[in-house]
């Protein structure tokens, strides 16, 4: 459990509003959209996909966010280390790499 | 009088399953079974050489080289091309990869009664296409008429022999660390357009087989390279996976597979993550693998890429030590994975 | 964004496991247990362990419905396909499962009417064009499944459609948590949860294990990186001595879950009083049954199934490995009776049983360092 792949909106079909046709890397499939008739998802938007029923919508914002914090990892590290170069006194660098990098707290 | 001739070496039977499956016809390791334990044995007598798409035999101190197929497909006509197209250059191909050209073939059908005679027409007609463009004389066949449900509408075989190739001779013991591998184009092609031909699945994509002759390719390959080939495989059923399995096993060497320079087109890439499928083992019909010494490995490479049909060959791996017998898979971040052979035909999951 | 390369991308996935060493207490051996069968397969198939220090050691859970599923319900279901007026559906993954007398696969090849099925909704389709014959559901899955298993029942019944059935083995997640971490042979410091069940479910249902257990448990998805940050969440944790539910799948799992298929699923199912798990044994309130009301549609009730109860053979050690109590190469019967070929039990033929998994993906990688630093 369970193998569920990410899928874009195409078109809703016109006689069913639970019947979707969807892209996945450009192969198009029927999916049924029974599940989120609590937030109907619109042409454009990006649903995740199992045994042929959209499960939850994708929400880029989050998606962006994720990669954002993946891609300040180490560059915290790395401006902690630059600090420390500049030998400004054993006190200053020792804590600091002891220390969460600073972005810790958006993953919440 | 009657002599019974009596067999003069016992052959052993090692296949010991009571009866015939789907996975035996696969191409995985179920067929590898069956036709080790059961057919090699009783058929091949005592020879040890491993089991490849053509063998050579000499006659009159000519070589000459055999090859045989089948061909069972539902549906008869997919995007692409159909069973006829396949019966012709499958054959050519398999003889292409054993370094040879292929010369004449000769064909079976074996047609379900009740068989509309336009279908077996078109087919019939597609065969002398594909003979012609791959420049190979049909020169006979036979045909049966089966019970109406015991043929899938047609079953085709064709049997080839060809002249060896100038200056090429396949040897998996030949292969050593280091010799690239080489693959013609994108995998996976042929079989996901038979899967969604079959229209079981609300799956709709832009794809077709690639179902070609890859004689020309193996031409100019052998040309630019012929001395540094060691060896070559048409992945058909069982996929890429597969032949190089067969491979590593037959030289008991590992392959290195740089998973992310393995060319696949998008809608194959799309189909397989919606159905979980690996395109490493989905079936192709008009691509090959190469084993390229490493002085040899771009000649062979820009050869194939100059030759129309062979732009997007690449090497994709190479030969190493370890893991004896087995394929490694690696990622570009550094992660790997052995890459098994199937038992039977790839099945699509929901977990 | 296509939500699948990016989460992929091998700069991101270094960095990140850069993050997990430096993280990682050297003189600490931490065990994560992933919960569900789909982050073990992404573990092997992206050959994330490569990836990991070595005193990080990943445990399989006993999240794969396949392998859970005791081998007298596949014989229950494979009896009524005997019938010819019966048509068997099933995902794939059920096929090559070994019952007593045979797999699926092996049925058809007797001449069984068994066909394989992308969707519940491919099951009912074959019900419509077939209105002479009885088609029957073999249900399988998790929380994630039963809701799409549910509206196909839905639609069964207000369309009409008599002649189909569901042979409902849906099993439940959080009873599989309990269980593992009420057996004494296990000691686990944190969970990776599961990113796609918890779709539906949500994040609260985990609370009890950060509660009572005092063990983090992080929601993870399945690319890579996903897995690799969920790691390093897990870390964060434990170096700060907390223990809390975290979402890392956010842009999937909505914390309150899917309202929707909740509702759907309350309205079809109900719990089991109690069920049996593959290696687990009975554990109650673990598994779904269908309502009275949906009864019509329920296999078990319109057929008369054996209810026959199959024991593993002795020397098949499928529940400890089911557990993590054992690593599948420890089982006595690995890669010797027992291969995917010839499978015993089904965590050597189901995609996401770890035997299958370690068989295929692991078993044989010898000297891997010597083919990396040759081919670098």
């Amino acid at each position: 459990m369970c193998l569920a792949i990410p899928g874009k909106i195409i078109e809703i079909s016109a006689d069913n509003p639970d019947s979707a046709l969807v892209d996945v890397v450009s192969v198009r499939r029927r999916v049924d959209l029974g599940l989120l008739q609590d937030d109907r998802p619109q042409p454009g938007d990006w649903v995740l996909i199992h045994v042929g029923f959209a499960m939850s919508k994708i929400s880029e914002e989050d998606a962006l966010d994720q990669m954002q914090t993946l891609a300040a990892l180490g560059e915290a590290e790395a401006a902690i280390q630059e600090i420390q170069g500049y030998g400004l006194g054993e006190g200053t660098g020792a804590e600091t790499t002891q220390e969460q990098p600073l972005v810790g707290d958006k993953l919440e | 009088m009657q002599t019974i001739v009596e067999e003069s070496v016992p052959a052993r039977i090692r296949f010991r399953e009571p009866q015939i499956e789907m996975a035996h016809g696969a191409g995985g390791k179920a067929s590898r079974r069956l036709v080790e334990g059961l057919f090699a044995p009783l058929l091949f007598g005592a020879s040890s050489e491993p089991l490849a798409d053509a063998s050579f035999v000499s006659i009159d101190g000519t070589r000459i080289a055999i090859t045989t197929d089948s061909f069972v497909v539902k549906p008869l006509r997919f995007p692409g091309g159909s069973i006829g197209e396949l019966a012709i250059n499958g054959t050519v191909n398999d003889l292409a990869v054993s370094g040879a050209r292929a010369e004449a073939l000769v064909c079976t059908f074996v047609l379900e009664a009740g068989l509309p005679t336009e279908i077996l027409e078109a087919e019939v007609r597609a065969m002398a296409n594909a003979a012609r463009k791959a420049g190979v004389k049909i020169t006979g066949g036979d045909t049966k008429v089966v019970e109406h449900g015991k043929a899938d509408h047609m079953y085709i075989s064709t049997t080839g022999i060809g002249r060896p190739l100038h200056g090429v001779r396949i040897d998996p013991q030949s292969v050593r660390p280091g010799d690239k591998v080489l693959l013609s184009g994108p995998i996976g092609d042929h079989g996901i357009t038979i899967l969604l031909a079959r229209r079981e699945l609300d799956i709709e994509a832009d794809l077709s087989s690639d179902t070609r002759s890859v004689l020309p390719l193996v031409e100019a390959m052998t040309i630019a390279a012929g001395p540094g080939i060691r060896w070559m495989r048409d992945p058909t059923r069982g996929g890429a996976a597969t032949s190089l399995n067969e491979l590593a096993r037959d030289c008991g060497l590992g392959i290195a597979l740089h998973e992310d320079q393995v060319p696949i087109h998008d809608a194959v890439r799309g189909a397989c993550e919606l159905l979980g499928l690996d395109p490493l083992h989905i079936a192709n019909e008009g691509q090959f693998l190469a084993v390229v010494a490493p002085a040899y490995a771009d000649a062979a490479l820009n050869a194939l890429n100059l030759t129309p049909g062979g732009e997007e060959a690449c090497i994709i791996g190479e030969v190493a030590d370890q893991p004896a017998g087995s394929v490694l898979g690696i990622t570009s971040y550094g992660g790997t994975r052995i890459v098994d052979m199937l038992v039977g035909d790839p099945l699509p999951r929901i977990c | 964004m296509k939500f699948v390369d990016e989460f992929r991308e091998p700069e991101l996935i270094t960095k990140t496991a850069e993050e997990i060493r430096r993280l990682a207490d050297p003189t600490r051996h931490y065990r994560f247990m992933e919960v569900c069968g789909g982050h073990t397969h992404a573990i092997y198939r992206f050959g994330l362990k490569d990836l990991l220090p070595e005193n990080i050691e990943l445990i399989h859970g006993p999240g794969c419905p396949v392998c859970v599923l005791p081998m007298g319900r596949i014989d229950d279901g494979l009896s009524l396909a005997m019938d010819p007026n019966v048509i068997f559906a099933a995902f794939g993954d059920m096929m090559r499962v070994p019952g007593a007398n045979g797999s699926p696969l092996e049925y058809k090849a007797r001449g069984m009417d068994v066909r394989i099925v992308y969707s519940p909704s491919d099951a009912l389709k074959l019900a419509r064009t077939n209105p002479d014959r009885h088609v029957m559901f073999f249900a399988i899955g998790f929380e994630t499944t039963a809701p799409s298993t549910a509206l196909t029942l839905m639609r069964a019944r207000s369309e009409g459609i008599r002649n189909f059935s569901v042979f409902c083995n849906h099993v439940t997640i959080i009873p599989a948590i309990r269980a593992i971490l009420d057996s004494p042979d296990m000691r686990l410091d944190a969970f990776i949860g599961p990113g796609h069940v918890s779709t539906v479910i949500g994040c609260r249902p985990y609370e009890w294990i950060v509660h009572d257990e005092h063990k983090p448990i992080v929601v993870s998805g399945f690319e890579p990186l996903d897995m690799l940050q969920s790691i390093v969440m897990l870390l964060r944790q434990l170096q700060s001595g907390e223990a809390k539910v975290e979402n890392q799948y956010k842009r999937v799992v909505p914390w309150e879950g899917n309202r929707a298929a909740l509702r759907a699923m309350a309205e079809v199912f109900q719990l089991r009083p109690y069920f049996e798990w593959r290696g687990l044994g009975f554990i109650s309130q673990s598994a779904l049954r269908i309502r009275d009301e949906y009864a019509e549609w329920d296999t078990e009730r319109r057929f008369q199934v054996p209810g026959v109860r199959v024991t593993d053979p002795k020397a098949a050690q499928c529940g400890e490995v089911l557990k993590g109590v054992l690593k599948p190469h420890q089982c006595k019967l690995f890669g010797r009776e027992c291969t995917p070929e010839h499978p015993i039990g089904a965590l050597m033929v189901s995609s996401e049983g770890s035997c299958a998994a370690y068989y295929n993906y692991e078993h044989r990688k010898a000297a891997t360092a010597s083919v990396l630093s040759s081919t670098a």
